[in-house]
């Protein structure tokens, strides 16, 4: 026989303004089941939860219902408390007279009726509740980082730090990222290569970090603590043991007209190549797509020049697999290229860039060795125009979103290019600024009164080609609209920033989402911001959204606090809300008829084929079987289960029945 | 605070479906807009006055020349971020103009009256009857003696026909013009 | 013989009637009879709609139901403003049921949304040029800039021809008749269509700029696919000099006059003693 207790909470005056919570107590406690039924103001207060304790002792309760705020809030805490004494945890259930409750209703009477019915759906659910056991599931303590810039470094050397191997995971053939293109950080204006190399080199001599550059993501399987990646090491055509890095076979590589990732396009690399200098690693691979034994079956020049025989055009992809128990993702962004913009020439003027190639013309190990030449004919620009919001916060392109980055990177471009060409001028034609960052503004306004950088609010309409001028037609919205003409000698575009092309793709294989534009999905976008809605895959860095530098580095650290938080325990405690397949005495063994169904819907790959065999190994009948550690408790099966086998503990149909009848009565 | 129906961000909004609140006042449109120059306010500015949403702000609108000079090259339309249809929306600004007899008075001198004598021609001939047009635009503006030596040549190479090529139907057209009032 | 449906529009029965003679010319050369819409109407052109929004798309819809009684499933309407009122008619009818409705019950107007309306650069492309490859014979050597103007390309959401900005479908048929096609930035800039008579000095301007940029790009000739921009450059031409203070003589030819050269149509059948700046190199 159940033997109920019933507590009622005030939560000062948000409940009890609008419910009765005396009355409600007072009918609970003559349904049939309950002993036990008591109102407080505060329920969560520590003598509230005294109350409870002293009940459940004298009374040998064997169910507890609170009727109180969302189970989102406190339902841990009640739960704990029952379990201290004693009672399991999942006999105590949260009605929620609050947000389902008070706060939605106006009227005394009908609230407290409704609030009633409530708690009475809980009593009915709770005396059909089990104790339920949490799962302990090993956690393999390696974590996978995938995608090697700066917010990826950062995880990387954090969770190294804290004693855990990591290993890095870096699709181009050296880790840098984005950080190693840019030429100067804003708002210090220090060298950005600078400052990230060191750490690019701690990456590489850190005793817990495995690198794997060149390599990407084939597969995705496991759960939190037990994930099993399998990765695509691509060929990369050298044998980094051998290779000394002394840089002979890019030297005398014939095919050197290639247009190089790295300088966005500005200058040429050859096909066998290290793509900067401070690359990490600093083994040359092979573009096999350019190569021209690779296209052509002739050539293996790099190879009769490699003094330690390095050079292996016999090479295949290979595919390794890792075990790991936590996965971070920081794959960044990209931006958009010129060609996006029909109004901008479609990225037919050599002489109209990007933000970036413009880092790359800044930057002193650039094409131009940190000098500010045109594309076209390396002509020092004397006038230059900077255009921001190129593609950002434009619906008809498809990007509403701000990029947040380009209005400080246009700035700082606009100040570098004055402090390299003094005799010129800059433009900036922008809607707003947002400089909202630590020494932000100040930086932008040191820019407009030290720099005299020109300001001009509007957005440019086109941009005509004339005489190797460009005539960039905007317009002065605080001048009322009046248009402006300046015959420019570069533009730049801050173009877009965007998710990373494969990012969607990336998102499947690791069963996370992702919103329109391609961008993770982070958990909870306040409480929850490094985290996925896939337990143990973490964020960091702007594959999430667009973000500068500080804030990157601050959610790769604040990820790999996740990730040691995770390894700091070595059994991982799981909820116990689980899909099971009924059992029953031989010869059924289950109703299960083995359909099938369901493992195929399963979206956590949970379910697999379970063959009961007799005594000689014969198979008498094959049934469902629910893996509980990969069982997130989505209740699919238990919707599709066509013979009604599968039950979701915590959540059976009996007690979900029995709820809903009290509430219809 | 709720908008009086007869402002015009809400008839903008009622009648051809088009909210201007859209508009971020990015000042593309009024730096593409080939005739900005002629215009006493531009299409950015235009559209900042129709968003404020004041009587008197509106009737400067419709009193403006901006309305009639605005070509309907569309070049706004084809580079707003926001998809903003300013061409519909100066078209329905023109019809309100008329309607209220706001007519902006430089225009009234020359663009208004071409478009009457254009209407007219349609409607009694089915079909543009170019001399017809010039007629009836010198008498509405009393400049009886533009371009007469450009209509001259024009004569002579065959590209002005003397007579008016009338449609059969012509029943059927002018019922458009009766129901449409105008 | 193929027939397609043909509507002038009112600019090839007078101020264009070059355009009109330069297409039936080649239409014929290459066996396609076109065949005109019976009654038709002004479509609108560039003015209506300033003033009546819905008589601006009660009129082609007209034409569209006159197509559609003649049964004609394809219509060539080389007059850039025909074309653009007749496809933003036939687009407003679709998603705009209550005027569909409303202009079915008060006029019988009903059009056919499948009906297919060709600009003159898709149905060259679509008819005739396949078929003249093989004569071309004079090649139009010369450097040319091709001027689209607005009502070919705009508004793209309902025209989709092209590309938006710097469309490329003119020069490529340029190309093919040997002509060198200059890239040039007033493409798709507006010419001042119908202020032609009513703000000459808007138009003079516009076009002043528009010659002023194919000259300087060394182009010899302005190749054109719309009345409008054909007379507003070309009859204009005393005015714009004035504007420019100089003396141009870049001529403002057809597309379809170009092509017709090129094939050895004579001059005489293709309408160019009506231009008023002679072509004096060709």
């Amino acid at each position: 026989m159940s033997k109920i207790g019933v507590f009622v909470c005030h939560c000062g005056e948000n409940i009890a303004s609008i419910v009765d919570c005396e009355k409600v107590a007072m009918r609970a406690s003559k349904l049939s089941g309950v002993v036990f039924s008591v109102d407080y103001k505060y329920m969560c207060s520590d003598p509230g939860q005294n109350k409870i304790k002293e009940a459940v002792k004298k009374h040998g309760l064997t169910g507890v219902v609170i009727a109180a705020c969302s189970p989102r809030m406190h339902e841990y805490t009640f739960r704990k408390v029952c379990a201290e004494i004693g009672l399991n945890p999942y006999l105590c259930e949260i009605a929620n007279v609050r947000e389902h409750c008070s706060w939605v209703h106006e009227k005394v009477e009908f609230a407290t009726q409704k609030a009633f019915n409530l708690v009475r759906a809980r009593i009915e659910k709770v005396k059909n509740n089990l104790p339920l056991y949490p799962y302990k599931v090993p956690i393999n303590k390696i974590a996978i980082v995938i995608g090697g810039g700066i917010a990826g470094i950062q995880s990387s050397i954090d969770i190294a730090n804290g004693g855990y191997k990591v290993i890095l995971i870096e699709r181009e053939p050296s880790i840098g990222g984005r950080m190693a293109q840019l030429s100067e950080t804003f708002p210090t204006l220090d060298c950005s290569q600078c400052i990230l190399t060191p750490r690019m080199v701690e990456v590489a001599q850190h005793p817990n970090i495995m690198l794997y550059t060149y390599s990407e993501i084939e597969s995705v399987d496991g759960f939190i603590g037990n994930f099993s990646v399998q990765v695509r090491k691509k060929a990369k055509s050298i044998d980094e043991k051998k290779c000394t890095t002394c840089g002979l076979c890019y030297t005398k590589c014939p095919m050197k007209k290639n247009l190089s990732e790295f300088n966005q396009g500005l200058s040429y690399r050859p096909a066998i190549y290290v793509p900067f200098p401070q690359a990490i690693p600093n083994n040359p691979v092979i573009d096999r797509n350019n190569c021209i034994f690779f296209q052509k079956g002739k050539c293996k020049i790099c190879q009769k020049f490699c003094p330690t025989g390095a050079i292996d055009f016999e090479q295949i992809d290979e595919i390794i697999e890792i075990k790991a128990g936590a996965i971070i993702l920081s794959t960044g962004f990209d931006i958009k290229n010129v060609d996006f913009f029909p109004e901008y020439g479609y990225g037919k003027c050599k002489d109209i860039i990007t933000g970036m190639q413009f880092e790359r013309l800044a930057s002193a190990s650039g094409p131009t060795i940190g000098e500010i030449r045109r594309p076209s004919d390396c002509k020092v620009p004397k006038k230059v125009v900077f255009i921001s919001c190129a593609g950002s916060r434009d619906c008809a392109k498809g990007i509403s979103y701000c990029s947040k980055i380009c209005c400080m990177y246009t700035v700082k471009h606009a100040m570098l290019y004055k402090n390299k060409v003094p005799e010129g001028i800059s433009y900036i034609f922008y809607m707003d600024i947002r400089a909202a960052g630590k020494n932000y503004e100040e930086f932008t306004r040191r820019a407009v009164e030290e720099y005299g950088i020109k300001y001009v609010r509007g957005r440019v309409s086109n941009i005509l080609l004339k005489n190797e001028k460009l005539i960039v037609r905007g317009v002065d919205t605080l001048l009322n609209g009046k248009p402006i003409e300046i015959l420019a000698d570069l533009v730049v575009l801050a173009t877009a920033a965007v998710s990373c092309k494969y990012s969607e793709i990336l998102a499947q294989k690791l069963h996370i989402p992702y919103d329109i534009y391609g961008f993770f999905t982070e958990a909870h976008p306040k409480l929850k911001p490094v985290e996925t809605n896939t337990a143990g895959i973490f964020l960091a860095g702007s594959c999430q959204f667009p973000k500068d530098i500080p804030e990157s580095v601050v959610s790769a650290s604040g990820a790999a606090a996740k990730v040691l938080c995770l390894f700091s325990s070595d059994e991982l405690v799981r909820e116990p809300i689980v899909a099971k397949i009924n059992k029953m005495p031989p010869p059924l063994f289950s109703t299960c008829m083995g359909c099938e169904l369901c493992i195929g819907i399963c979206p956590y790959k949970a379910i697999s084929k379970e063959e009961i065999k007799d005594d000689n190994g014969y198979v008498i009948k094959s049934i469902a079987h629910i893996n509980s550690t990969l069982c997130q408790g989505c209740g699919t099966c238990v919707a599709f289960c066509k013979s009604k086998s599968i039950d979701l503990e915590g959540y059976s149909n009996k007690q979900i029945y029995e709820e809903v009848i009290a509430l219809l009565n | 605070m709720v908008d009086k129906k007869n402002i015009l961000r809400v008839k903008v909004s009622n009648s051809i479906g088009i909210n201007v609140d859209k508009c971020y006042q990015c000042g593309k449109c009024s730096a593409g807009c080939p005739v900005s120059g002629n215009m006493d306010f531009t299409s950015s500015v235009m559209m900042r006055m129709i968003q404020i949403g004041e009587e008197i702000i509106d009737k400067q609108i419709l009193r403006s020349q901006t309305i009639w000079v605005c070509i309907s090259c569309g070049i706004c339309l084809s580079r707003c971020p926001m998809e903003i249809d300013i061409p519909e929306i100066i078209d329905y600004l023109r019809q309100c103009s008329l309607e209220k007899k706001m007519q902006n008075k430089k225009s009234e001198r020359n663009i208004i009256p071409f478009h009457y004598s254009f209407l007219n021609s349609i409607k009694y001939t089915g079909r543009i009857y170019e001399i017809g047009v010039a007629v009836e635009y010198k008498l509405r503006t009393f400049n009886f003696f533009q371009d007469l030596s450009l209509a001259f040549y024009m004569f002579i190479k065959g590209k002005l026909p003397l007579f008016p090529n009338i449609i059969k139907n012509r029943k059927h057209l002018s019922f458009f013009f009766k129901k449409y009032k105008k | 013989m193929t027939q397609i449906g043909f509507f002038p529009g009112c600019s090839l029965k007078g101020t264009s009637s070059e355009y009109a003679q330069s297409i039936f010319t080649l239409s014929k050369m290459v066996g396609i009879n076109l065949v005109e819409i019976e009654d038709w109407n002004c479509c609108g052109a560039s003015t209506v709609h300033n003033i009546n929004n819905k008589l601006s798309v009660t009129l082609p819809a007209r034409i569209l139901t006159l197509a559609k009684q003649q049964k004609l499933t394809e219509i060539v309407a080389p007059c850039a403003a025909c074309y653009n009122r007749l496809c933003i008619a036939q687009h407003q009818l679709k998603i705009n049921k209550f005027l569909r409705n409303q202009l079915f019950e008060t006029f019988q107007i009903c059009i056919d949304n499948n009906i297919s309306i060709l600009n003159i650069i898709q149905y060259i492309e679509k008819y005739i040029f396949e078929k003249i490859k093989e004569k071309i014979i004079y090649f139009f050597k010369y450097p040319v800039v091709c001027y689209y103007g607005c009502l070919l390309v705009r508004p793209h959401k309902i025209l989709n021809f092209d590309r938006l900005e710097d469309p490329q479908s003119m020069d490529n048929l340029m190309k093919k008749i040997g002509a060198l096609p200059i890239d040039w930035a007033y493409k798709t800039e507006c010419c001042g269509g119908g202020f032609s008579v009513s703000r000459t000095d808007i138009v003079v301007k516009l076009c002043g700029e528009i010659i002023k940029d194919a000259i300087n790009k060394g182009a010899e000739a302005i190749i054109v696919a719309c009345p409008m921009c054909q007379s507003n450059l070309d009859t204009r031409r005393s005015c714009i000099n004035n504007y420019l203070h100089k003396k141009t003589n870049i001529p403002v030819i057809y597309i379809t006059q170009a092509i017709g050269l090129a094939i050895g149509i004579k001059k005489k059948d293709l309408g160019f003693k009506k231009l008023f700046v002679k072509p004096t190199f060709i």
